[in-house]
């Protein structure tokens, strides 16, 4: 007998095994978690999450029979009360008192749903899948700020910390061997030849001959050094710009009486749904709330969505805080600017083409990119409200700015997906 | 402080306690219980190294496919949210014999696992005719080796998908894929698979009849009877994973191999599910009879002891037929431990029913050798069928339904009294009959002259048709391998009246 300990060998064995059906049911596991989103679980985003998919596009088949007509008998325990002759009614499911080993129902499909949980980065990988930042490279290379050192091979001065052994010894080693350095192991043995002849006396010439050679040897030895200062070599960098890895995303929000609970829920699922994609691709990700009525205020992300406010609109108020706190606090140079603003759609007359003027003078030129959103309930069928009469001529002419409208829940994914749709390249 | 004599003491356990209790376990298992075993090994394995090793079917390493990857998912699901428990133990039907012991388990589960495991299961698969026949523990393990290589070049050369489209259409005929009635050739994997080979190039230098009729190759008219082609091309065939490996004309050489491991790892396990009540009872009965040993010898103390009964008896728990957990079917461990009980108090302590019922082993006082004569001479049908004693009926209950579907109700036709005795033990010997749960599904024809259409025949039992959805399904894969149309008629056994008819054609390529 043999008794062996097995749990430090590798684990992870069947994760090659896991990805595979992940591949293989990829739509269908994509399609869950969109539906995972939708179902409200938005707070859960980028967590572990569990999903369930069809069991169809895992179905394994094979020839199995059911029983349709006819007879059977059936062998069960536990008998209480019956006798020989006693009839039972059919338990309802209708499958006989008992069903059968392979009763499948009449599809003959007996799985259920499958359910199994996804990793952080499985689950946003499908969710995101086919979606991308507009410009994300071109203004990553714009906004340069930081600088990076990466090798750029060998020079020949630099900092000690820096010296580069096996270059440096193989320099060194060509010098030596190139101004021909007598070695160690030469020079003894002319030591030893020496001593040797000087101790038995004979062959005198042959001996001062041997004590001029060592003298030279030793002498040339002195004279190139084991190792010089042209021979060392350092590791070379250079610094490089680094795209920022910085985004701010500036959430504003209109938060005057029109706009309902439902109509705020929407909006904050679609805020949380850019929050998280912007994750994926920054490494730090600021958020800047702002809420209006006719003032605009800074405020903390739990106001923002829970305080309710009451007032009438202007949405320039929110634009120029946006200015004000993009101009304290972002420069854009070092930040990539996102803005995504969430509306009814009213505003005061007057105010409109001040918004606009606003948005494609100031802000469209800063940012990444600025998704304005209009929330609506279904009840409501309403013509182009004024904020969408003013802002659609602007994202006509200014791609970094797109609109939608969001009535339901169910179409916000539907919404994040066309706004943030991977374009084709001309 | 430990007491004397005692194997451990408390719930932790460390690599010398297993030794001991091992040896312990051994002693009584080999002198007192007279059990024959392959050699041991035991390997201590982490939570989920277990649900890696659930998910290849227990065995301890399988070649990649995404059904693995699927099982794992599940499992690891119903684990992680706390559904179900891990087994204590896996055990390999190999050679030497590996048992996977959980960390978790405590000393005296350890112990248990044992004696339940390394002892009773393994005694079951060195002397069950079934396994002695079927399987050839020796080998196994290097066959899995083989196949896991093979398939993984086959990936590299010819490409994930394709390996898959093959591997999924094979494990669709698995069940299909056994020699049912080989019977008395042990199956010596490595052998086999050279002689095997060989066999197939003489085949495939000698067989062309499917090419013959090609138009243009304008040879002699076939003149075949069916009977000559049927005679020739080996049919009809049960096992249609060996007649598409063999005769499929469209095959690659590499995807007949695939097939071929497919087919061998079925027939592998083909002998566990027929016998599972009587390994399982055999292993409990087992366990729990060295455990009891190990405390009246007092090498265990009274705590571990009652830790053994409480986990034995959640083990042979039978729920009734209106539990919840309940339903259709026996708990094997339930109905396999109460039978080899049985068999014990009717060798030492029998009552007149038995002397009637069970002559030959009534008071021979021999329960020992008695159940090691059962054990290796019968699967779960002919055990029950033979040993069901009216004692065990009683104790569990039984009653049979008759379920007519042209009647409203179900009919109780026997019960646990002299009148139904028979009737029950006949009925559910009969239920651990594999033909019940796999259809006789053959090929039966090829239409040579014609379009090589595949024609295949599912014989019926009385009311029992296949699945549609999955036999299309099944058919679509056979028809993949095969290359050509394929048509599967059902018909009834007894008339041979054509009852369905399904027809699936091979994906465009």
């Amino acid at each position: 007998m043999e008794i062996i300990d097995r749990r430090r060998n590798p684990h992870g064995k069947n994760l090659e095994n896991r990805q595979r059906v992940l591949a293989r049911a990829r739509a269908a596991v994509a399609r869950a978690t969109r539906s995972a989103i939708d179902q409200g679980t938005l707070r859960e985003v980028g967590r572990d999450q569990a999903v369930t998919i069809p069991a169809d596009s895992l179905h394994e088949p094979s020839f199995h029979t059911v029983f349709t007509k006819g007879k059977r008998q059936v062998v069960l325990s536990g008998n209480k009360e019956f006798s020989t002759g006693d009839r039972l009614s059919r338990p309802p499911g209708g499958r006989g008192g008992s069903g059968s080993g392979d009763g499948q129902g009449s599809g003959g499909d007996g799985e259920d749903g499958f359910r199994f949980v996804l990793t952080r980065d499985e689950f946003l990988d499908l969710f995101f899948e086919d979606l991308e930042l507009p410009d994300l490279v071109k203004n990553q290379i714009v906004a340069t700020e930081t600088m990076a050192p990466i090798r750029s091979g060998i020079s020949t001065d630099g900092a000690p910390s820096q010296i580069d052994m096996a270059r440096s010894m193989r320099q060194s080693m060509a010098r030596r061997i190139g101004l021909r350095r007598p070695k160690a192991p030469e020079i003894e043995a002319l030591e030893a030849e020496i001593a040797a002849l000087a101790e038995s006396g004979d062959a005198p010439d042959r001996l001062l001959e041997l004590r001029a050679e060592l003298a030279s040897a030793l002498q040339r030895q002195r004279r190139v050094p084991w190792i010089d200062p042209v021979d060392l070599r350092y590791r070379r960098f250079t610094q490089v710009p680094k795209p920022s890895a910085r985004a701010v995303m500036f959430c504003l929000m209109d938060v005057s009486g029109s706009m309902s609970e439902q109509m705020k829920d929407l909006a904050k699922r679609f805020f949380l749904l850019l929050h998280v994609f912007l994750e994926r691709r920054y490494k730090h990700v600021d958020l800047v709330f702002i809420r209006h009525t006719e003032t605009a205020e800074e405020v903390d992300e739990e106001t923002f969505f829970s305080d309710p406010r009451t007032g009438g609109t202007v949405v320039s108020t929110a634009l120029a805080e946006f200015m004000r706190i993009q101009r304290a606090r972002y420069p854009q140079d070092s930040w990539n600017i996102y803005a995504a603003q969430a509306s009814d759609g009213d505003n005061s007359g007057s105010d409109t083409q001040k918004s606009v003027g606003m948005l494609e003078n100031d802000i469209l030129p800063l940012v990444q990119y600025f998704a304005y959103i209009e929330v609506g309930t279904m009840a409501v069928i309403r013509g182009e409200t004024e904020l969408w009469r003013g802002y659609h001529p602007l994202s006509q002419r200014n791609g970094r700015l797109a609109m939608s409208r969001v009535s339901d829940r169910r179409d916000i994914f539907s919404v994040f997906r066309q706004l943030f749709a991977r374009k084709v390249q001309a | 402080m430990t007491e004397p004599g005692l194997l451990y003491d408390g719930t932790d356990w460390d690599f010398r306690t297993l030794q001991r209790s091992y040896d312990a376990i051994e002693r009584i298992a080999c002198e007192e219980l007279g059990l024959e075993v392959y050699p041991n090994r035991i390997e201590i394995i982490t939570s989920e190294q277990m649900l890696d090793v659930y998910t290849a079917h227990g065995m301890p390493l399988t070649y990649r496919h995404w059904s693995y990857g699927k099982r794992f998912l599940q499992h690891e699901s119903s684990y992680r949210r706390g559904y179900s428990s891990l087994a204590y133990e896996v055990v390999i039907n190999s050679n030497p014999c590996i048992s996977y012991l959980m960390e978790e388990n405590t000393a005296t589960m350890q112990a248990l696992v044992i004696a339940h495991a390394a002892f009773g299961h393994n005694h079951f698969f060195r002397n069950n005719h079934l396994f002695r026949q079927w399987t050839e523990a020796s080998a196994i393990l290097d066959y899995l080796e083989f196949a896991r290589g093979y398939v993984a070049a086959c990936e590299d050369q010819h490409g994930v998908a394709a390996v898959e489209r093959v591997l999924d259409a094979a494990h669709a005929l698995s069940r299909h894929g056994v020699h049912k009635h080989g019977g008395a050739r042990p199956l010596n994997l490595k052998l086999d698979q050279k002689r095997e080979r060989e066999r197939r190039d003489y085949d495939e230098l000698m067989f062309d009849d499917l090419w013959r009729t090609l138009p243009g190759a304008k040879a002699k008219q076939t003149t075949d009877t069916v009977a000559e082609r049927r005679r020739r091309l080996g049919l009809p065939e049960e096992n249609l994973l060996y007649f598409l490996e063999k005769v499929a004309p469209r095959l690659q050489s590499w995807q007949r191999e695939i097939i071929r491991i497919v087919r061998l790892i079925a027939q592998y396990f083909y002998p566990q599910p027929q016998a599972k009540l009587m390994n399982e009872g055999c292993a409990t009965w087992v366990h729990q009879r060295i455990m009891t040993r190990l405390h009246e010898t007092g090498q265990i103390n009274d705590a571990a002891f009652l830790e053994v009964l409480h986990s034995t008896s959640n083990v042979i728990m039978q729920p009734d037929f209106d539990h919840p957990a309940g339903g259709p079917g026996f708990n094997p461990y339930a109905l396999g431990y109460a039978m080899m009980s049985d068999i014990e108090r009717m060798c030492i302590d029998p009552t007149e029913e038995d002397r009637n019922w069970f002559p030959d082993i009534a008071g021979n006082g021999d329960p020992l050798g008695t159940l090691r004569h059962a054990w290796a001479n019968f699967r779960d049908e002919s055990f029950v069928l033979q040993y069901l004693s009216p004692a065990v009926i009683r104790r569990f209950k039984m009653f049979r339904l008759l379920d007519d579907t042209s009647e409203s109700t179900l009919l109780v036709d026997a019960i646990h009294d002299d009148a139904g005795y028979r009737a029950i033990r006949r009925s559910l010997a009969a239920s651990y009959d594999p033909a019940v749960h796999d259809p006789d599904v053959q090929v039966v024809d090829v239409d040579l002259a014609g379009d090589r259409r595949l024609m295949m025949q599912h014989r019926t039992r009385p009311g029992q048709l296949l699945a549609q959805r999955d036999a299309e399904a099944t058919l679509r894969h056979v028809a993949a391998l095969w290359g050509y149309e394929v048509r599967l008629q059902e018909v009834d056994s007894e008339t041979d009246a054509v009852l369905a008819t399904h027809t699936a054609s091979p994906p465009a390529a």
